[in-house]
């Protein structure tokens, strides 16, 4: 019983997902592991809006690291109608005006 | 796939992540790129060395900017990470894994990763860089990931001719495009999957690889374990990741990532005046030439007296004939000395040993490729923040 759990352990570590695994077909699904999500939204007005419209896609550094812009308003209303428009994000008609206002006064 | 119950469920996780309670434990250091809003954390994946954090969720990383003076083969732990849709395959099983060849083909394939390795294997030494790279200095700033100028890497990739495979397959008469479809996916069913497009006579010229190896290793996953395409020379929105889907087709592909994203402006420069829009718009394709100086950063104190300069070139396939560097903010000019050539999809390294004499230099690198095409003095514009590839300024002071 011992042995066998020995065994496997070394198997395991042989074949982990180290880097440097040399070419070899793998005998185990990948498993791959992302570090813990920490990005988190600003706090701001509707922020739960804006957290239930927009986690389920993507992670609130998308927003963070954009440019400042001139036009904060337009930039983000444009961004906001992209989301829903060209990939399909399903946002209430009235959650828009106050994820637009999140987004422009917080970031 | 979600409906908008988990959508709702996914707001209450996200409001426990943003608690007070959570630490940045991914944070183990930070870097700020040169232009506004460019802090970022340092983190740290699997298979990864700590890397530039542009997002989490898909993970985009970004290459630490030194890693390129450390030699022209990038690791594959500091190779930048690009993601468009936040399905990945995390716990793709290798074993089960398996490219089908379908559409106007006289035989469809199914071939596990075990057929794919006994075919004959090529290998090519070839940069990936991202369509983005270098859209932080982007001036007027465009919408989009806003990515230094560590968005691109070169590899020695190990795999099959794309054309093997769809020799085996048999492209029937009349095929115009093969599309590429990987495993990662869209998170609501409404997003456009992943999917981009080459004419079949690119797909068919024996250089577009299927690849398994980069620099003797498996793919790392984020790079796209375990079969990713290489298709040299072009940007990497082409080279699809954990692929298993190809396609010929008898039409040119309209899928959203082909027709509508990834598109620069059909004018002579693939530019347009700042802030404008283009009139028409065709597919990005081949890498602009580029140059960086590497081995002395912005702001750099060296000593006065000689300094050794080096760094990398590329084009997008014709290969670098010449690297031009400056030290007076590009009044005269001096050809360096170019390094080992890997082939003309590679990094070129160059070298040139310059006298500083005490006080400020404004240093500039200006490639040339064989094709003739050169870097421009000052940056062309496109809305989507592609192509950069003005001289490089460094300015440094020496004592």
């Amino acid at each position: 019983m011992q042995r066998t759990s020995f065994l496997r352990v070394t198997l395991a570590v042989g074949l982990g997902c180290v880097a440097g695994t040399p070419i070899s077909l793998k005998a185990a699904p990948v498993n791959y592991k992302v570090p813990q999500e920490t990005a988190a939204f600003k706090p701001g007005p509707d922020l739960a809006v804006v957290q239930g419209n927009c986690t389920a896609c993507h992670s609130s550094d998308y927003i963070k690291t954009q440019p400042p812009m001139k036009n904060k308003k337009e930039f983000w209303q444009a961004e906001v109608t992209k989301m829903i428009k060209v990939y399909g994000a399903p946002v209430d008609e009235a959650d828009v005006g106050k994820i637009v206002d999140y987004l422009a006064t917080t970031y | 796939m979600i409906d908008r119950r988990d959508l709702l469920k996914g707001a209450g996780l996200a409001a426990l992540l943003s608690g007070v309670g959570a630490t940045r434990v991914l944070a183990e250091d930070s870097v700020t790129l040169p232009f506004a809003n460019g802090e970022r954390p340092l983190v740290k994946y699997p298979q990864k060395r700590p890397m530039i954090g542009l997002t989490s969720r898909p993970p985009q990383l970004e290459t630490p900017f030194g890693v390129f003076n450390d030699g022209v083969i990038t690791p594959n732990n500091a190779f930048f990470v690009r993601y468009h849709l936040a399905a990945l395959p995390y716990n793709l099983d290798p074993d089960k894994f398996t490219l089908e060849v379908k559409g106007k083909v006289d035989k469809p394939l199914k071939l596990s990763l075990k057929d794919i390795r006994k075919l004959k294997a090529t290998e090519i030494v070839a940069v990936n860089q991202c369509s983005g790279n270098s859209r932080g200095f982007f001036e007027p700033r465009v919408a989009g990931g806003q990515l230094g100028n560590g968005a691109m890497g070169n590899a020695r990739w190990r795999g099959v001719p794309l054309k093997t495979v769809l020799e085996m397959a048999g492209i029937q008469s009349g095929a115009k495009q093969v599309t590429f479809n990987g495993m990662d996916g869209p998170v609501v069913d409404k997003t456009p999957d992943f999917v981009k497009a080459l004419d079949v006579d690119h797909a068919m010229n024996g250089e577009v690889m299927l690849a398994y190896g980069m620099n003797g290793e498996d793919l790392p996953f984020l790079n796209g374990f375990p079969l990713r395409l290489i298709v040299p020379g072009y940007y990497g929105t082409y080279w699809v990741k954990h692929l298993n889907e190809i396609t010929v087709i008898d039409t040119v592909f309209d899928g959203f990532w082909m027709k509508s994203a990834y598109r620069i402006p059909d004018t002579p420069n693939n530019a347009v005046e700042p802030g404008t829009a283009p009139k028409a718009t065709i597919p990005i394709n081949r890498f602009t030439v580029r140059s960086f100086i590497t081995s002395v950063s912005d702001g750099a104190k060296l000593k006065a007296g000689t300094a050794m300069l080096r760094g990398i070139a590329f084009d997008g396939g014709s290969g670098i004939k010449q690297v031009a560097v400056s030290t007076d903010g590009g009044q005269t000019w001096t050809d360096a000395k170019l390094g080992k050539d890997l082939g003309k999809y590679s990094f070129r390294e160059w070298k040139l040993p310059v006298k500083l004499a005490a006080g400020a230099h404004e240093l500039k690198v200006r490639a040339t490729s064989n094709a003739g095409e050169t870097q421009p003095e000052t940056p062309r514009w496109n809305p989507a923040g592609y192509l950069r590839n003005v001289v490089e300024s460094v300015r440094v002071t020496a004592a």
